[in-house]
């Protein structure tokens, strides 16, 4: 729900990369975690409004999403957590710590170069 | 075409922000909660009564949160506690650009504890970190008990719930079962304080406050 603001700040951190490599951006990774309230469908669509008239018009987002991660407490192996059935995916027990979830990142760009 | 690393948090500006509150409220010692629950779960109920309950015992000043209006605000100031409205002006969360603002409004050195009221939202605010010691869920009964496994985020990332409006339980009127609810939040968060209350007629509270004065002293 708060796609927009997450976009003004997309539309920035990139306009100031391209500036500093004086290239035209066109593409750009993104990655978020499992419990991040982001939908993809509509981050981009307030991508692209907020990109127009901007260096980062007509770039194209690609968003990864990182699996929530998780430490079981019965046989320690962290691993990835799935919320419609929260368990071990080794011993399946239901007792476990959940781990920082990874945060939104700007990964990576691609620049046009010519 | 040519690839560059980048490799920066978007959130950078409010985590920014969030850090400083960190050290705020570290320098201050102070303890400082970040309230959050949808629209109307009684927040501001639970507050107002808390306050006037506990005020031989804990100093609360309340930051309050809304996308407009300050009628929460007025609420909290007819308790006497000190309090900062923030209107947000159609956003969703509160910024910890906002409350650093804030809490320099409020006379922190005569408080014993902060508590932020956030925007009535159960998604967005549990992705923007305020610089709070700690994130409070409440969920009342009539939103039903499958909103922990709805809503995991905000459950997953708060160290207390309050399980408000238990009155309404009593007749049948509203079917919530408490135990459900529990065992969903506790699955995302063993260690979870959960708290059954009723800020209307005071029932369960007095858990809360025992666990609220224990907290704060422990800062
Ligand atoms: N029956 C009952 N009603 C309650 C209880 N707590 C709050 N209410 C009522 O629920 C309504 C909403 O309460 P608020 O305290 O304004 O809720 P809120 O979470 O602060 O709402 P927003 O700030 O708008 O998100 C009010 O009409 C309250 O009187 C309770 O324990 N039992
Ligand atoms: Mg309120
Ligand atoms: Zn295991």
């Amino acid at each position: 729900m708060h796609e927009t603001m997450v976009a003004e700040s997309l539309v920035a951190a990139i306009s100031a990369e391209a500036v500093k490599h004086n290239a035209k951006p066109v593409a750009a990774r993104i990655s978020c975690g499992g419990l991040s309230a982001v939908n993809d469908e509509i981050l981009c669509f307030a991508f692209e409004a907020i990109a127009r008239d901007t260096p980062c018009e007509g770039m194209k987002l690609q968003i990864e999403h990182k699996p929530l991660r998780a430490k079981c407490r019965n046989c320690s192996r962290d691993f990835d957590v799935d919320l419609s059935m929260p368990k071990c995916s080794e011993c399946n027990s239901e007792s476990f710590k959940l781990l920082a979830d990874a945060p939104l990142l700007l990964e990576e760009i691609e620049l046009q170069t010519d | 075409m040519k690839k560059v690393d980048v490799v920066k948090k978007i959130l950078y500006a409010n985590e920014k922000y969030a850090l400083e509150n960190v050290l705020f409220f570290a320098e201050h010692k102070k303890l400082c909660l970040n309230m959050i629950s949808s629209p109307g779960s009684g927040k501001t109920t639970i507050l107002a009564r808390t306050i006037s309950d506990l005020k031989e015992r804990i100093k609360i000043g309340v930051i309050e949160g809304d996308i407009q209006t300050d009628i929460d605000a007025e609420r909290i100031s007819r308790t006497k506690a000190p309090v900062v409205q923030i209107n947000t002006d159609g956003a969703c969360h509160l910024s910890a650009a906002q409350v650093s603002a804030a809490i320099r409004e409020l006379p922190v050195k005569e408080l014993d504890l902060v508590v932020i009221e956030n925007v009535g939202n159960l998604v967005c605010p549990s992705d923007f970190d305020l610089g709070e010691n700690a994130k409070i869920v409440v969920l009342s009964v009539a939103e039903g008990d499958d909103k922990p496994i709805k809503y995991p985020g905000i459950f997953a990332k708060s160290k207390a719930m309050l399980i408000n409006k238990i009155d309404l339980l009593e007749g049948g009127l509203v079917d919530f079962d408490i135990e459900r609810a529990k065992t969903d939040a506790r699955r995302l968060n063993k260690d979870m304080e959960i708290f059954t209350v009723s800020a209307k007629t005071g029932e369960g509270m007095n858990d809360w406050y025992a666990w609220l004065t224990e907290s704060f002293k422990n800062v």
